[in-house]
């Protein structure tokens, strides 16, 4: 097991390596000009040759290549064209909201996804799969800014059960060690920071949760129908287990191992932004941040922070195939 | 084959006009109907049949285990006296596992591929003895002793996947005899198996039920495991009961000329060399409905003109026939002409 991965993070070099490559032609066959965004309308040629030569844009490709990937070895992400802020600082100050966003919003769609899906394949072509299946079709079809917009509207503006925005109110003068603030609250002991945080978690998790929390549905309903029909769960059944040890045992445990891929892709898709929600309920996570540095073409937040996601996202799937051996043990790795 | 069979006792199980029918898209099917049989204490009762003749669904009606949705039951499924049909699901768990026991048809499929055996063992212990995990671990180990798997207590560690065909229907036999119910259905136990495990696994049931006084329900296609096992055989064609006899008298005289194609469909060793077998010709899919014929007449060598347009009753030697009677025929011409009526 520690070996299996061992090796898989020692094959994440090589992976990280052609990406660096991939993206930084791939950034700069973009058209667009890093040094012209950055001035603006009012750029003269004298201007954007300053700032190429500053950042060393005029020069060769190849030659910038090899002086990036010197950089790289050396943990060296580089700064913003934008506000000059070195990738690696702004990265590690907004990942954690991401992350805190995304696991939310996946632990939403899992704790009420898994038991839908159950709850539609046990009871397959009554009413209650059709409204779970009508209803997981409607979430995979709205638009996520729609929804946010409208949950937005509904629960904060309306209602006003919860806030409209940001990640935590201003006014609570929490400390951040983490930066995730959930838990920085839970180990500063300041619990009235943790809970303000998680109260403007709601709304955007929910937002960002729908499609996760549809596909799950779905998986799940499928993955259950299956298992099911499964000669082991009869034999279950003809011991007379009770409901819940033949459901847990033998229905889930068969059932889960699909699922258990989907959430993982899924928690992949969330960390790599979730630009609109965020957008929408001014979440300061990598999102916006990276939204703006595509369109000003700024070259090493772009190159840092998708080589960074990348790496999570490799991370996440290694801890789903270790997670599968958890589950079945025909795939567990020695 | 002598064993001490109470035949004398009341039956333990008593199957009266059984019906099962299966509510599907396209309709109702009536997968069985008009099955009566009773087993007693320690008595071995065979149901044969080609897939398809209603023997497993039987077996699975007596358990409890049809889908309730989309089945209806009718008739009568006494098991000690009592009705199971009137019993609600909970008291039908209570029973399945510790009172009846089942074995089934496909090992590979047939137990949890993400649960170590010894949980799968243990897990029936738990429920029905209230045994703690520990004391249950004990227990499997012993069982699979018992069902010839050495080293038992170290391999209820191991996965469905580590062991062969053979093995899982070992363990498949330790769980269902492991709260040591009164009735044992086993269906087809050795269908999936190779030949000579197949041997293996009929003398270890045949050694774990003898003597114990085990009411044993064995379903298969394969009148060479009857002649070794059971006391009784009923004959089902169709979803019905087409001959019951003893035994003996099935192998020395069948009367149903479906039974008589049965036995000679055996490959026998004594047999000329070169001379073929003679198969039953058509398939079960020929059946006719049993509403105004008999369902067999398609294939059937004996056939008259009243067998497509009228439906043979089962009928004891002089009489219908009652519940578990002990021979009965479904026939208007028997192989043996005597009692041809």
């Amino acid at each position: 097991m520690l070996r299996f991965a061992l090796r898989r993070l020692a094959l994440l070099v090589p992976v990280l390596f052609g990406l660096s490559v991939l993206l930084f032609v791939w950034i700069r066959v973009l058209p667009g000009d890093p040094a012209r965004s950055l001035l603006g309308e009012r750029a003269t040629p004298a201007g954007i040759k300053q700032i190429r030569e500053l950042y060393g844009f005029d020069k060769p490709l190849l030659e910038q290549y090899w002086a990036y990937l010197g950089q790289l070895v050396r943990l060296d992400f580089g700064s913003s064209i934008r506000d000059g802020r070195p990738v690696t600082e702004t990265f590690f100050e907004q990942f954690p909201a991401t992350v805190e966003l995304a696991l939310f919003a996946i632990l939403f769609a899992v704790v009420l996804g898994i038991p839908l899906g159950y709850a539609a394949a046990r009871r397959r072509g009554e009413a209650v799969d059709g409204v779970v299946i009508t209803g997981s079709l409607l979430g995979v079809v709205v638009p996520v800014f729609f929804l946010a917009i409208l949950l937005k509207l509904v629960f904060a503006i309306q209602l006003d059960w919860f806030p409209t925005s940001s990640r935590q109110d201003p006014r609570i003068d929490a400390t951040h060690i983490t930066n995730f603030y959930v838990l920085d609250g839970l180990l500063t002991r300041e619990f009235d920071a943790s809970w303000d945080a998680l109260v403007h978690l709601v709304l955007p998790a929910v937002a960002l949760g729908t499609i996760p929390l549809a596909i799950i549905v779905r998986i799940t309903r499928a993955s259950v129908s299956e298992v099911l029909n499964e000669d082991y769960v009869r034999t279950a059944d003809a011991k007379g287990l009770h409901p819940p040890v033949v459901r847990r045992r033998h229905v889930l445990r068969n059932a889960m191992l699909p699922v258990l891929t989907t959430i993982g892709l899924q928690v992949g898709l969330l960390l790599s932004g979730a630009v609109l929600t965020e957008t929408v309920f001014s979440f300061n996570g990598i999102g916006s941040y990276l939204f703006d540095a595509i369109s000003q073409r700024d070259y090493p937040v772009l190159q840092g922070y998708i080589l960074f996601i990348a790496l999570i996202y490799s991370l996440v799937n290694l801890a789903v195939d270790l997670g599968y051996g958890l589950f079945d043990p025909r795939v567990r790795v020695s | 084959m002598t064993r001490p069979v109470g035949v004398r006792s009341e039956p333990l199980l008593e199957v009266e006009d059984l019906a099962v029918v299966f509510h599907g898209s396209r309709g109702d099917v009536e997968a069985v109907s008009e099955v009566s049989f009773s087993v007693r204490p320690g008595e071995h009762v065979a149901l044969v049949g080609e897939s398809g003749s209603g023997k497993s669904v039987t077996a699975l009606a007596v358990m409890g285990l049809l889908p309730l949705r989309s089945t209806t039951v009718r008739g009568s499924i006494r098991y000690d006296g009592d009705e199971l049909l009137d019993l609600d699901a909970r008291s039908r768990r209570d029973l399945r596992g510790a009172e009846m026991a089942m074995i089934f048809q496909d090992p590979m499929t047939s137990l949890n591929p993400v649960v170590p055996i010894g949980v799968q063992i243990g897990e029936v212990l738990q429920r029905h003895k209230g045994l703690r995990k520990t004391e249950a671990r004990e227990v499997s180990g012993d069982l699979l002793g018992r069902v010839g798997i050495s080293d038992g207590k170290r391999r209820l560690k191991e996965y469905p996947h580590q062991l062969s065909g053979g093995m899982r229907q070992r363990v498949l036999i330790a769980i269902a005899l492991a709260c040591e119910p009164r009735l044992l259905i086993a269906d087809e136990p050795t269908t999936a198996l190779d030949v000579t495990i197949q041997a293996q696994i009929l003398e270890l049931l045949r050694e774990l039920v003898s003597g114990t006084g085990t009411a044993l329900v064995m379903i298969t296609h394969d009148l060479g495991v009857v002649a070794g096992l059971c006391d009784e055989v009923h004959v089902m064609y169709s979803g019905r009961v087409v001959e019951s006899a003893p035994r003996r008298s099935l192998f020395g005289e069948p009367r149903h000329p479906y039974t008589g194609g049965l036995l000679g469909s055996i490959p026998r060793l004594d047999s000329a060399r070169g001379e073929p077998l003679t198969p039953i010709p058509g398939s079960p899919n020929d059946a006719l409905p049993w509403t105004h014929s008999c369902a067999f007449a398609p294939r059937c060598g004996n056939r008259v003109d009243k067998c497509t347009v009228q439906t043979p009753a089962l009928r004891g030697s002089e009489h219908v026939s009652r519940p578990g009677d002990e021979q009965a025929l479904r026939c208007f011409n028997p192989l043996d002409t005597r009692e041809a009526s």
